[in-house]
C-alpha cells in the first residue's frame, strides 16, 4: 500500500503552512516571530515551517513548566497512569497518521513505523503507568523504635533534548518515565525532526494537563544550550553525540543537577560457524540479524555496524547475507513495501558518502553499494544511499567511527577469544549481537561484551521492560525500564522514633 | 606545533566573521551518534577540556580538540576543517545562514569538490 504524502489531497496527514511551540497547552508563535522550511528528505521539499526558537521561548516554556508541575507531582500515580494510559490510546488510534507523518519527515519507511516506531511509544506511555503506579516506597527498620521511610518525589521540571532518528519514539522514551515520576517536562527536538513531534502534541496535548509537556522547536546552541544550562530545570536528559553529552555534563556539573546520557555505538553483530550448522528457520533470522544493518537507513544509535563472522562460515554466510541485502527494496518511505528509505538530510547523506570514500581509501573491499542511490520522478531529489557493505579490519576508521546510515563493515574472527577482542575493541559500548545454537557460549560472550545491551540470537527489538544504556562512552542511566523512574524522581526519607526517651548527650 | 588540521579558505572565513561577531571561537571534533564524527565550533572557553583532549591545531588563534582516544581508534588522520550547507550538530554555532562546519578525512578530497543536494 501507497500512502499519499502529509499535505497532498487525499493524505490521511494534515499540514498546516506553519507550526508554532507548545507551550502551557497552547500553540505559541516564537518570540522572534522567526520561521525555518521543514524538508521531507523523499523528495528534498518543503512540508511545512516551523519555529526559530529563541532561548526567551525556552523561558516561556519553563514558566508554563514550573506552574503545572506542583499539581501534576502531587497528584495521585492512579490519575497519572489514567492520562498516559490515555495518551496511549490517542497515539493508537491515530497509528496510520502519525506513522505517515513520521516516515515523511524522517525518511524511514512506513513499515518500520507502522511496526514499530509507534506501537513502541503507546506500549511506552503504558509500561511507565504501570510501573508508576505498581511502584512503592521503602521502610528500613533500623532499631525496634526507628524507622527510616523513603518516599519517591518528582524532580520538578526537566529539560529533554532528543535526536532525530526516533522522533517520535525517542520523545516516548524520555517523556514517558519523566511525567509518570510526576514531572513537568520541556522537551527539544532534533533539528531535522522538528513538526512529527507537533502532530504528537496535536494528539495527546489536550490529554495533559497544560504545561506537563512543552516542545520548543529552534537551533541546538541556542535554545538546547538555554535548556541544558538553566537553573530552573533539575535534570537533563540527553540522546547525542559525545561532545554534546560532555558539554551537557559540564553545564549539569554547574548546576549541579543530575543527568542521564545515550550517547553514540559501534555495536558489533558476532555469528559463529553453528548459525550454519542448518538450513532452517534460524540460519534465516541470523541472515536477517546482518542486514538489520540497514533497519531505518542505519540512523541507530545501536546500528550493527560491524559484523564479525566466523572464518570457516565466511563465504556462504556472506553470500547468503549478499543476496539479501541485494533484494532490499528502497524508494518512497510511504509505499509499504519499501525497506529504506533515505537518510534524514542532505547532510547525512554526505557523512556517509565520505565514510564510504574513506573505506576505499583506507583499503577496505566494497561488497555491494557504495554510491548515492538515485531514484526516479518525485524522489530524485531525495537523500538516498545504497545499502552497502565494506570488509576490513577492524583497526580501520570505518569499523571505529560511528558512520549512521546504511553501511555494513565485515571483518572475520578464528575463534571466540578474537570475536571478543574485535568487539570489545571500541570507545563504545551501546550494544552487541551474538549470534549461535550454543545457549553457553552465547551467555558467556554476552556477560563478556563490554556493552549495555546484549542481544542474543536477535536485534533491534526494544521492548518496554528491557534496561537500555551504554557502558563506556556509550552514556550513562538505563531507559526503558522501570528503574528510569528512579532517574527522574527524588528520594525524601523520614527518619522517625518512636522512643519517648531523650538520646543523652546533655 | 604540528598542525593536523587544514582550513579551507571558506572555513577561515566562517571564523573570522564568528569571531568579529563574539569573540573567539573553539573547535571540538565529536564522534558517535546523530551528529557524528563533526566539529563543534563553540564560544572559547565554553567547552572544558580535559587532559584527554589533543589539541589538533591552531587555526589563527582557534584552538582545534578531538578526544585523544577516538583519534587514535580513527589512526590520526590529517583532517580539513570546511564549511558546508547545513545544520549545525548538537549546540554548536553555525558557521553562516544555513552552513556549519564539517570535517573531510583528506584534503584531497577536498579540492575534488563534491556535489551539494
Amino acid at each position: 500500500m501507497k500512502y499519499t504524502p502529509p499535505g497532498k489531497p487525499g493524505s490521511i496527514v494534515s499540514v498546516e503552512g506553519h507550526y508554532e511551540n507548545f507551550i502551557g497547552g497552547k500553540w505559541l508563535p516564537p518570540a522572534s516571530g522567526k520561521y525555518r522550511v521543514n524538508l521531507s528528505p523523499a523528495t528534498a521539499q518543503p512540508i511545512c515551517d516551523v519555529p526559530l526558537s529563541t532561548p526567551e521561548d525556552i523561558e516561556h516554556a519553563l514558566d508554563a513548566a514550573h506552574a503545572a508541575a506542583p499539581a501534576w507531582g502531587e497528584a495521585s500515580a492512579a490519575h497519572r497512569a489514567e492520562l498516559l494510559n490515555a495518551a496511549a490510546d490517542a497515539i493508537e488510534a491515530h497509528r496510520e497518521e502519525l506513522a505517515v507523518a513520521e516516515s515523511w519527515e524522517n525518511g524511514k519507511p512506513v513499515r518500520e513505523t507502522l511496526a514499530a516506531d509507534i506501537p513502541l511509544a503507546a506500549d511506552h506511555f503504558r509500561y511507565f503507568a504501570a510501573a508508576a503506579r505498581a511502584r512503592e516506597s521503602t521502610t528500613t527498620e533500623i532499631d525496634s523504635q526507628t524507622i527510616a521511610y523513603h518516599f519517591h518525589e518528582p524532580l520538578g521540571v526537566v529539560g529533554q533534548i532528543i535526536p532525530f532518528n526516533f522522533p517520535l519514539l525517542m520523545a516516548a522514551w524520555k517523556l514517558a518515565p519523566a511525567l509518570a515520576a510526576g514531572n513537568a517536562s520541556v522537551l527539544k527536538p532534533a533539528s531535522p525532526t522538528p513538526w512529527s513531534i507537533l502532530k504528537l502534541a496535536e494528539i495527546i496535548g489536550d490529554i495533559l494537563p497544560p504545561g506537563v509537556l512543552n516542545i520548543v522547536n529552534g537551533p541546538g546552541g541556542e535554545i538546547g544550550k538555554a535548556l541544558a544550562t538553566s537553573p530552573r530545570i533539575a535534570k537533563v536528559a540527553f540522546t547525542g553525540e559525545t561532545v554534546t553529552g560532555r558539554l551537557i555534563m559540564q553545564y549539569a556539573a554547574q548546576n549541579i543537577i543530575p543527568v542521564t546520557l545515550e550517547l553514540g555505538g559501534k555495536s558489533p553483530n558476532i555469528f559463529f560457524a553453528d548459525v550454519m550448522a542448518d538450513d532452517d528457520e534460524f540460519l534465516d533470522k541470523a541472515v536477517e540479524g546482518l542486514v538489520l544493518y540497514a533497519f531505518n537507513k542505519g540512523e541507530v544509535c545501536t546500528c550493527p555496524s560491524r559484523a564479525l563472522i566466523q572464518e570457516s562460515i565466511y563465504d556462504e554466510f556472506i553470500a547468503r547475507c549478499l543476496q539479501r541485502i541485494a533484494a532490499i527494496r528502497q524508494g518512497d518511505p510511504l509505499d509499504s513495501e519499501t525497506m529504506i528509505g533515505p537518510q534524514v538530510s542532505a547532510q547525512q547523506l554526505e557523512k556517509v558518502s565520505s565514510y564510504v570514500d574513506i573505506g576505499r581509501a583506507e583499503g577496505a573491499e566494497v561488497l555491494t553499494g557504495g554510491h548515492p542511490a538515485h531514484m526516479e520522478g518525485q524522489f530524485a531529489d531525495g537523500y538516498f544511499y545504497q545499502p552497502t557493505v565494506l570488509r576490513g579490519h577492524n583497526k580501520m576508521r570505518v569499523f571505529q567511527e560511528e558512520i549512521f546510515g546504511p553501511v555494513l563493515a565485515v571483518t572475520t574472527f578464528a575463534d571466540e577469544a578474537e570475536a571478543l577482542s574485535i568487539a570489545n575493541d571500541t570507545l563504545y559500548g551501546l550494544g552487541a549481537g551474538v549470534w549461535s545454537r550454543d545457549g553457553s557460549r552465547a551467555f558467556r560472550m554476552g556477560k563478556a561484551i563490554k556493552a549495555g545491551r546484549v542481544w542474543i540470537n536477535c536485534y533491534h527489538q526494544y521492548p518496554a521492560g528491557a534496561a537500555f544504556g551504554g557502558y563506556k562512552v556509550s552514556g550513562i542511566g538505563r531507559e526503558t525500564h522501570q528503574m528510569m523512574l528512579d532517574h527522574y524522581s527524588q528520594t525524601k526519607n523520614l527518619l522517625v522514633s518512636y522512643d519517648p526517651k531523650a538520646m543523652g548527650f546533655f | 606545533m604540528t598542525q593536523r588540521v587544514t582550513a579551507t579558505p571558506a572555513a577561515r572565513q566562517a571564523i573570522g566573521a564568528l569571531s568579529a561577531r563574539g569573540g573567539p571561537v573553539m573547535f571540538v571534533l565529536s564522534g558517535g551518534c546523530c551528529g557524528g564524527t563533526a566539529p563543534m565550533c563553540f564560544r572559547y572557553g565554553e567547552f572544558i577540556t580535559g587532559p584527554g583532549d589533543l589539541l589538533l591545531a591552531e587555526i589563527g588563534q582557534c584552538p582545534f580538540y578531538v578526544d585523544a582516544r577516538l583519534y587514535h581508534a580513527w589512526g590520526e588522520p590529517a583532517l580539513t576543517l570546511d564549511v558546508e550547507p547545513g545544520f549545525p550538530e548538537g549546540f554548536s554555532l553555525a558557521a553562516g545562514d544555513g552552513l556549519h562546519f564539517v570535517v573531510r578525512g583528506q584534503p584531497a578530497q577536498c579540492q575534488a569538490g563534491r556535489p551539494q543536494q
